[in-house]
């Protein structure tokens, strides 16, 4: 579904991704680790295009990425983002954020797009706040409105960019409970998080990336109970209690 | 000694009734056709390319760092050596630039203080730049420089008086008119004053009132 070849991209004279290499099957669901600054959030973003990249290559469903405006286009109709801040419009109402995309880009009346927007917010666990302003919801209702407005798009793939890292602990859980469905559903995933219990329940896949390059990527069970690499075992005695 | 006698503005009404007309007819074509060159002004200063945002600096800081009254007489006389403007159309596009300028300066900021998420987010959506400008972060920046933009438009109200010079029959030129003949200068100059006073007063307030509905999202 995802072949990321050799992704190398720097900011001025800093290079944040080294040659980057990872392939990503239908209905896996990856989870990149690593800390702060070490490029996982780089490398998500340069999936859809939001960072440019200066080598290698990164292919989504067949469609190459950083290839001209109009592949730019499809790709980011293929892949659906969750950010870290939620980026929910704050001008426009909960079903108007779900349907604003579905109504502009994919050109969909506007009846069959609400009628999408309330199915993804029963499914969300949000079915009552279709008319509220984001404003009024807490962080955790944000972002669970934000995976329902990019999954009314009907991506192949989701990308989330530290999804839980803005919320107050106790709203985590029902945010991983949303993704966690996701994931069930055989939803493609990619994310990067610090959350190592969803890694743990969730994950076909854990990536851990440092200082722009790959250490090491394996199956969740081994990566935890079996890392190969220094780098990894010190990173991991660091997180895990 | 001067006896006021405000009876000069009953017998002038219907004149001053017309100025006020013409005013009003410029300053509302000339916010509309300012607003526009604003929108297009920032869009350029904010643009990818070069050389969009070399024409837009260019355009704002000649406008600003020139008088409006010079701005007037280039445009009626100057270009009028080239083509004949009518006083009125020259009034209209000299307003209409002036404000223009102020306006993008304004509509930049607003824009430039929009989150660059929300941008983002419209993008990874599938949005095209034009609809994540359009749909997304420009009724946003539209929002929070109300204040500063009804502060612009009541500025270019009362700058209109200028236009007197190049005698469109504004409020002003009407005003002076009848004080030449009636040499009630105190009556009729402080009714203009109200004049003014009453445009410019309701324009903020039903921008106030506008910003208060548009607050129903916070």
């Amino acid at each position: 579904m995802i072949e990321i070849a050799e992704v190398r991209k720097r900011f001025g004279r800093h290079e944040v991704l080294k040659g980057v290499s990872l392939s990503v099957a239908k209905g896996e669901v990856v989870v990149i680790l690593g800390p702060s600054g070490s490029g996982k959030s780089t490398l998500l973003r340069s999936i859809n295009g939001l960072e440019t990249i200066e080598g290698g290559s990164i292919v989504v469903d067949g469609v190459r990425v950083h290839d001209g405006r109009e592949t730019l286009h499809q790709v980011r109709q293929l892949t659906g983002m969750v950010f870290q801040q939620f980026n929910l419009f704050p001008h426009r109402t909960v079903i108007q954020n779900i349907t604003m995309a579905p109504i502009h880009v994919q050109k969909k009346p506007r009846t069959e797009a609400e009628e999408i927007a309330r199915v993804l917010l029963g499914k969300v666990g949000l079915p009552d706040k279709a008319e509220a302003y984001p404003s009024k919801l807490s962080g955790g209702q944000q972002q669970r409105v934000a995976i329902a407005r990019a999954l009314a798009m009907s991506p192949k793939v989701m990308l989330f960019d530290e999804p839980t890292s803005a919320l107050d602990p106790e709203l985590i859980k029902e945010v991983l409970d949303v993704m966690k469905d996701l994931a069930k559903d055989g939803m493609t995933m990619i994310v990067v998080t610090h959350e190592i219990g969803f890694a743990k329940e969730v994950a076909d896949k854990v990536v851990f990336i440092d200082d722009g390059v790959k250490i090491e990527e394996a199956t969740a069970d081994r990566f935890f109970s079996h890392p190969t690499q220094e780098r990894t075992k010190l990173f991991l005695s660091k997180i895990l209690l | 000694m001067y006896k006021l006698n405000f009876a000069v503005l009953t017998e002038y009404w219907p004149a001053l009734l017309a100025g006020l007309q013409m005013t009003v007819k410029v300053s509302v074509l000339s916010i509309f056709f300012g607003t526009l060159m604003g929108v297009a002004g920032a869009l350029a200063k904010t643009s990818r390319f070069r050389a969009l945002r070399a024409l837009a600096f260019t355009y704002v800081e000649w406008i600003r760092n020139t008088p409006l009254l010079i701005q007037i007489l280039f445009i009626y006389f100057g270009l009028g050596v080239f083509f004949s403007l009518s006083p009125m159309v020259a009034s209209v596009f000299a307003l209409s630039f002036f404000s223009g300028a102020y306006i993008t300066e304004i509509i930049r900021a607003g824009i430039q203080s929009i989150h660059k998420g929300q941008r983002e987010a419209a993008l990874s959506l599938g949005m095209t730049e034009g609809q994540s400008m359009f749909l997304v972060v420009l009724p946003q920046a539209v929002r929070r420089i109300l204040p500063p933009l009804a502060g612009q438009f009541i500025t270019l109200i009362k700058d209109s008086s200028l236009i007197s010079v190049i005698a469109v029959s504004d409020l002003t030129y009407v005003a002076k008119n009848i004080v030449t003949t009636t040499f009630r200068a105190f009556e009729v100059w402080l009714a203009i004053a109200v004049f003014y006073f009453v445009l410019s007063f309701a324009l903020s307030w039903s921008v106030r009132s506008l910003e208060y509905r548009l607050a129903k999202s916070d």
